[in-house]
């Protein structure tokens, strides 16, 4: 049986809308980048560049007076800052999960929205990296987290998680770009082929490296691409790891504890997942890609929430459960009493609400396959997420050993336009990257087609199928899914 | 068929043939052709990667492993290095009653070995990649042909370069006709 081929006895069906030619997949795809941007990406393009400049403004404010004007304080100085660092380097995670774990698992449906889910990692990465930037109060002195020699001949400290943190996500940001980048020379060869003025061919052609879909170079490629996805699924995995080292190696209850690393994974996967569901649901609606991102792409998608939705509940049970049991007196008062009755019991129940109740939904096919609830559904798991890290950030810290030292935490209107800045710059960049690259990987898709397999015109007459290969496509391909 | 012809003035030669396959199942069995003819410099372009056709060209594996193996112990032997000259011997470091450098805190470095190790094996994929390939390179003989660009869309090509120690261009295009080539033309370059 060719790989192409689906099984019947499984259920499964066509990857590609069955009678998909290699040049439509081609006209689907880079029309976007060559046709005029329809008004929908007007509007949200100018909505997130409007909060990029909040962003922009909140962030200079900040630089001119320094930390005090978010409102970190005594006994909470992690606060918003790193609950969006935590969120935002968790939403990236997805992207390298649909990239590289499932490549090496070779499930092919990850070809309609690998180059999406990268994007995403990437322009998330750099919303977290942001964060522990400008958290550090003297942005100046940045410098000091790298090992390069300073003017107090001292070296940064090795044995700590946070340094740690900075060799993670950095590696992180840097492999995912380059992993991007690579899936990118093909399709931007494809774009400098099709390119109609001199701008367009000279600047996809730079960025294209001369590729020209020489065999000698795909065998090498192939090899790179497979290494890339191979070294990047253990790196995806020990990211987040890292990052819940460093609230896991500390002693404050709520951070110490062991299931930190898978929770803190699992959890980054599942808000991932939800941030690739939600962009990808806008730029099908706005672009019309209802023939290569399919029903059966965004049903799979909601699976893997309902999975990872129950490992997260999972997590925070088990929490709960070793609070009790280890009889330990701080343990029991942070987790039994004060996460959900607590100051802050309201945030737990966006937390428990949007991460586990609200998944369950996807247990009925009916709701698994309806755009709006998964819409819905998407914005609030990554709403729930954000509330996750804010739990564990901030309700651990406000009640601290002593009761004289209890304090709360109230966001000023900086933590909020620097938040929803970010959001801002996200999606800025992410709507310059649909408007202007690939924004499905399009060698990839042509790879899983009927006709990418050598041993498919054996089968039929040869020679006359390439014949049909030209024939417009049947209009009923372009009827919206869910449409009918 | 046709040949690309340049003004008369110039002086030019043929640098490669060109022939265009409609299918990945003419492509593959045309560069078995041309494999069993035994011609060294040529290639096959196609839009994505096809099944085979490394097989059918009788291509060797790629070597790229090799390269990366190296980065990715120059980066694990790099990162314990540089932690523990800088922590144990530049600047002895004491945190937590554990001595700067190894072996006592060799569990701390473990996450930015494993990090360095991950980045140096990265860019020896993607760097890697690129040098074995001889890229970025803008100029290449192909790209005068108006056709092959639908190498990047729907159509697999086939080039005989002229430097092949086999190559006549008579006898070439009839081998690559013979393999169902939809179409065959000649790209000439200006002789310098």
């Amino acid at each position: 049986m060719a790989y192409w081929e689906p099984i019947v006895e499984l259920g499964e069906a066509p990857l590609v809308r069955p009678g998909s030619t290699l040049r439509e997949v081609t006209d689907d795809i880079a029309r976007v980048t060559e046709n005029r941007a329809p008004r929908g990406w007007w509007i949200c393009f100018f909505v997130a560049l409007s909060f990029a400049g909040v962003f922009g403004l909140c962030v200079c404010y900040l630089f001119y007076r320094g930390v005090g004007v978010w409102g970190n304080t005594a006994p909470v100085y992690w606060a918003w800052d790193i609950t969006n660092f935590v969120w935002w380097v968790g939403i990236g995670h997805a992207g390298t999960l649909i990239s590289a774990i499932l490549f090496i698992f070779r499930q092919k449906w990850r070809t309609a929205i690998n180059r999406f889910a990268e994007a995403m990692t990437i322009f998330a990465v750099i919303c977290a990296l942001i964060f522990p930037g400008i958290h550090v109060g003297r942005v100046w002195l940045l410098y000091y987290v790298f090992p390069i020699p300073n003017q107090m001949t001292l070296w940064p400290n090795f044995k700590s998680p946070l340094l740690w943190d900075v060799f993670a996500v950095g590696t992180y940001f840097t492999v995912s770009l380059l992993f991007w980048y690579t899936g990118l020379i093909p399709d931007l060869a494809t774009l400098r082929d099709r390119s109609m003025t001199k701008w367009r061919q000279r600047i996809y052609g730079f960025f294209a490296l001369g590729w020209r879909g020489s065999n000698r170079h795909w065998q090498n490629y192939e090899r790179a691409y497979l290494i890339l996805a191979a070294i990047s699924t253990p790196l995806v995995l020990s990211v987040h790891s890292v990052v819940s080292m460093d609230f896991a190696t500390s002693v404050i209850p709520g951070w110490h504890t062991t299931i930190f690393p898978p929770y803190f994974v699992a959890g980054a996967i599942f808000s991932g997942f939800a941030m690739v569901e939600t962009v990808l649901l806008i730029a099908r609606t706005v672009f019309k890609l209802h023939r290569v991102v399919l029903m059966r792409h965004l049903e799979l998608m909601n699976k893997f929430l309902l999975l990872t939705s129950l490992l997260v509940g999972y997590a925070y049970s088990m929490e709960f459960f070793i609070a009790w049991y280890s009889g330990n007196q701080y343990e029991m008062a942070h987790f039994l009493v004060n996460r959900p009755t607590g100051p802050y019991w309201w945030a737990w129940v966006w937390m428990v609400g949007c991460n586990v109740v609200v998944p369950q939904l996807y247990w009925s096919k009916r709701m698994r396959t309806s755009i709006p609830v998964m819409f819905v559904v998407s914005i609030l798991i990554n709403i729930g997420m954000w509330f996750e890290r804010f739990v564990i950030i901030v309700s651990s810290l406000n009640r601290d050993f002593l009761p004289s030292s209890w304090g709360l935490f109230r966001p000023t209107i900086i933590d909020v336009g620097t938040f929803t800045g970010t959001i801002g710059v996200f999606f800025t960049l992410f709507l310059l990257f649909m408007r202007w690259l690939p924004m499905v990987a399009m060698a990839e898709v042509k790879g899983t087609l009927p006709q990418a397999d050598p041993h498919h015109k054996a089968k039929g007459e040869k020679h006359h199928d390439a014949v049909v290969d030209e024939q417009p496509p049947p209009q009923a391909a372009l009827v919206p899914e869910g449409a009918e | 068929m046709e040949t690309n012809q340049s003004a008369p003035a110039h002086k030019v030669a043929p640098s490669l043939i060109l022939a265009e396959f409609e299918s990945a199942h003419d492509v593959v069995h045309a560069a078995e052709k041309v494999r069993d003819a035994g011609y060294v410099n040529w290639d096959a372009h196609t839009p994505f990667p096809v099944h085979g056709l490394d097989k059918a060209m009788g291509l060797r594996d790629s070597r790229l492993g090799w390269i990366v193996i190296t980065c990715a112990l120059t980066g694990l032997t790099g990162a314990f290095v540089m932690m523990h000259w800088m922590n144990g011997v530049d600047y002895p470091t004491i945190v937590g009653d554990k001595p700067g450098g190894a072996p006592g805190t060799l569990p701390s470095m473990v996450p930015i070995m494993f990090e360095l190790t991950i980045l140096l094996s990265a860019f020896g994929a993607v760097i890697g990649m690129l040098f074995l390939n001889r890229l970025p390179r803008h100029n290449h003989s192909v790209f005068e042909s108006e056709r092959f660009r639908s190498a990047s869309d729907h159509r697999f090509f086939i080039s005989i370069e002229a430097e092949d120690p086999k190559f006549d261009v008579d006898r070439t295009r009839v081998l690559l006709e013979g393999a169902h080539a939809s179409h065959v033309e000649v790209v000439e370059e200006e002789a310098s």
